[in-house]
């Protein structure tokens, strides 16, 4: 019997079953949604996680003091000696420009109004290394860093909180800890916000923030963000500012007392943790789909004990195994093809839900629905019907004409 | 005594079902051979093993030992796919209870013997033919729910004829049918072996049918009691 005929069978006999043939795809439909809709989210988060990375600025290293794999007696600080070392085109010919920065968490009020942002002390070079633009106003000077100046700049996020809007803020006061401090610009949303949210800081002066806001020694300095000339040069500014500082902290061989991330580090990191994320949850959803089989494979076996005389008469009028084998094979598969046809359609209906509710609740992201990921979900949902449609296929192709006939 | 004349040569066949640690033997050595065109009634008592015998003769079943010729291929040793071939090309089986499929049309379940046949072309026109023949040219597209028992074994006639079978094997076909009805399929029957010289093996209890036979074949406990 050719594959026509066994399709037009198929359909007929789904057809005469339809609550029962709907319930089984449902199963399907609900997993293959599943798979669906996690991998898309899970595309979404990665795209928007390195997207946010990405955006904090270009080629650049982060230093932090400390070393994160083994304990190094007599740790130093980095210091403001540190950073101007850095700067040094004869030490650092790599570099381009090195920006210190302090940082640590804070309350601002305004009118009844408080927000709590990050805070960043950082000098002018911050402006050229991080992607920050001024919706209006200028950005911290030096004669802000070197008069101490009580002065701000507010992200969106403290903006819309404090004041509703972000323009004409300039020159307004606002209490930082307290304090008072002037507004001198606002600056422009990064957007992505799910990789601590950029657009939740205020910045002020490093110096001030020291002495007034975050209490650090004199020239300490918490993390400096240093920018290379290009792509290619990460690597050798990367090996530069090694260097200075082993020679200026005098520390063992082997022994770093600070940290160097590049971008490319944390790029991959952030990339690998959300694709083991992806994989975790498009893990989850497709025990769902191995659930919706196993409905396949029961309604299958009901289905073949049913029909026993059927089968029985079949094979009395000329029907081989193979011929059983393709009728059942071709019903479940033409299940689970329907269910997974269903499911990708509805995965992508969800997978799109979830991203205008992540929009509106102020994380924007595009879960995005892959070529791959419905390549994947058809062949993994067919040949989930195949694989537990051979059981109850197999069974009836085997039944012995005499004793299916007898059956009651 | 040549082979190619017989439509059944059975030589000694015996068929035992294990049930458990009890053997039953439903056959005990019958040896009956039926010429072609031949109009034959098998007859016995219940359990005597009309219904084991038939379906080795129908190639539904193998025998436990012995040897069967069927249209002069010795069909004892065939494996599933082989017997699956016999029985599409030169068995029609009847059956007490019709069998037919329930979801289908008449015309379908006529049809369904040509569909394992591989035969695509004329299965239409070869169904109709068929249904003409047993006098249900306006009830082709019918669920066999929608016709009366008489007429769903009409359709179960037709379907046996419409792969042109050198043996049609009847199973008690008058069993769950009322005596007029039951008339009107044996008179079916009796006219397929006259027009086209379809050799007929009926098994019935009935002795108003096992007169219009040429011959009866009786059996009793599984062995032959009278040819
Ligand atoms: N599949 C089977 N398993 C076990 N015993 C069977 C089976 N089929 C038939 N028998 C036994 O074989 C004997 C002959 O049965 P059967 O051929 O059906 O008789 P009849 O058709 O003449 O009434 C009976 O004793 C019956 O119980
Ligand atoms: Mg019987």
């Amino acid at each position: 019997m050719d594959i026509v005929l066994a399709l037009k069978e198929a359909l007929e006999s789904l057809n005469a079953n339809k609550m029962r043939a709907g319930l089984t795809i449902l199963g399907i439909v609900i997993g293959v949604a599943a798979v669906i809709a996690m991998l898309a989210v899970g595309a979404g988060a990665q795209d928007t996680i390195l997207g946010s990375i990405s955006g904090i600025g270009t080629n650049l290293l982060f230093v932090f003091q400390g070393n994160t794999q083994e304990d190094v007696r007599n740790e130093q600080p980095l210091t403001m000696n540190d950073v101007n070392a850095m700067s040094d085109v004869f030490q650092a010919p790599h570099v381009q420009s090195v920006a210190p920065m302090v940082y640590g968490n804070t309350t601002v009020t305004y009118g009844g109004e408080t927000a709590s942002p990050e805070i960043y002390g950082v000098t002018s070079e911050f402006a050229v290394v991080s992607n920050y633009n001024m919706i209006e106003g200028s950005f911290i000077s030096d004669e802000n860093v070197n008069g101490r100046a009580s002065v701000v700049l507010l992200g969106p996020d403290v903006a819309d909180k404090l004041f509703g809007r972000r323009t004409l803020i300039t020159g307004e006061t606002v209490r930082v800890d307290g304090q008072p401090f002037r507004v001198i610009g606002i600056l422009e949303s990064k957007g992505g916000g799910s990789f601590g949210s950029q657009d939740n800081v205020i910045i002020v002066p490093i110096t001030t923030a020291r002495v007034r806001l975050l209490d650090r020694d004199r020239d300490q300095v918490d993390l400096v963000y240093v920018q290379a000339m290009d792509a290619e040069s990460v690597p050798a500014a990367s090996e530069e500012v090694a260097q200075i500082l082993r020679s200026r902290h005098r520390t063992e061989v082997g022994l770093d007392d600070f940290t160097i991330y590049t971008q490319e580090d944390i790029l991959s990191v952030a990339g690998t943790i959300t694709s083991v994320l992806t994989i975790f949850l498009g893990g989850i959803a497709a025990i769902s789909l191995l659930v919706g089989g196993i409905g396949i494979m029961n309604i299958m076996l009901v289905s073949v004990t049913e029909r026993t005389r059927e089968i029985g008469l079949r094979k009395a009028l000329g029907a081989r195994k193979a011929d059983i084998l393709l009728q059942f094979l071709t019903e479940s598969s033409l299940l689970s093809l329907f269910g997974g046809l269903i499911g990708i359609i509805v995965g992508w209906l969800i997978a799109m839900a979830i991203g205008k509710i992540a929009t509106a609740s102020g994380t924007p992201f595009n879960p995005s629905v892959g070529i791959n990921a419905i390549l994947l979900a058809t062949i993994f949902s067919t040949a989930v019907g195949l694989f537990f449609g051979i059981y109850p296929a197999n069974r009836a192709a085997n039944l012995e004409p005499v004793e299916a006939l007898r059956y009651e | 005594m040549s082979k190619k004349g017989k439509a059944i040569v059975a030589k000694d066949l015996t068929k035992v079902y294990q049930m458990g640690e009890v053997q039953v033997h439903a056959l005990c050595g019958v040896s009956i051979e039926i010429k072609h065109g031949e109009v034959v009634a098998i007859m016995g008592p219940s359990g005597s093993g009309k219904s084991t015998l038939m379906n080795i003769i129908g190639c539904l079943d193998r025998p436990t030992s012995g040897e069967y010729y069927l249209d002069g291929e010795l069909v004892s040793g065939m494996n599933d796919d082989q017997l699956a071939l016999v029985r599409n090309r030169k068995v029609g089986f009847v059956f007490q209870n019709f069998n037919l499929l329930s979801r289908s049309s008449a015309l379908l379940n006529v049809e369904l013997p040509l569909r394992y046949a591989g035969q695509r072309e004329r299965q239409r026109e070869r169904a109709v033919v068929a249904l003409e023949a047993v006098g249900l040219a306006d009830r082709m597209d019918h669920k066999p729910m929608e016709l009366s028992g008489g007429q769903q074994q009409r359709v179960a006639l037709a379907r046996a004829i419409i792969n042109d079978p050198a043996i049609i094997l009847a199973d008690e076909p008058t069993g769950n049918l009322d005596s007029k009805s039951g008339k009107e399929i044996l008179s079916l029957l009796l006219d397929m072996n006259k027009k086209k010289g379809t050799t007929l093996i009926i098994v019935t209890h009935d002795p108003g049918i096992a007169e219009e036979t040429e011959r009866v074949i009786r059996l009793y406990d599984g062995q032959v009691v009278d040819s």
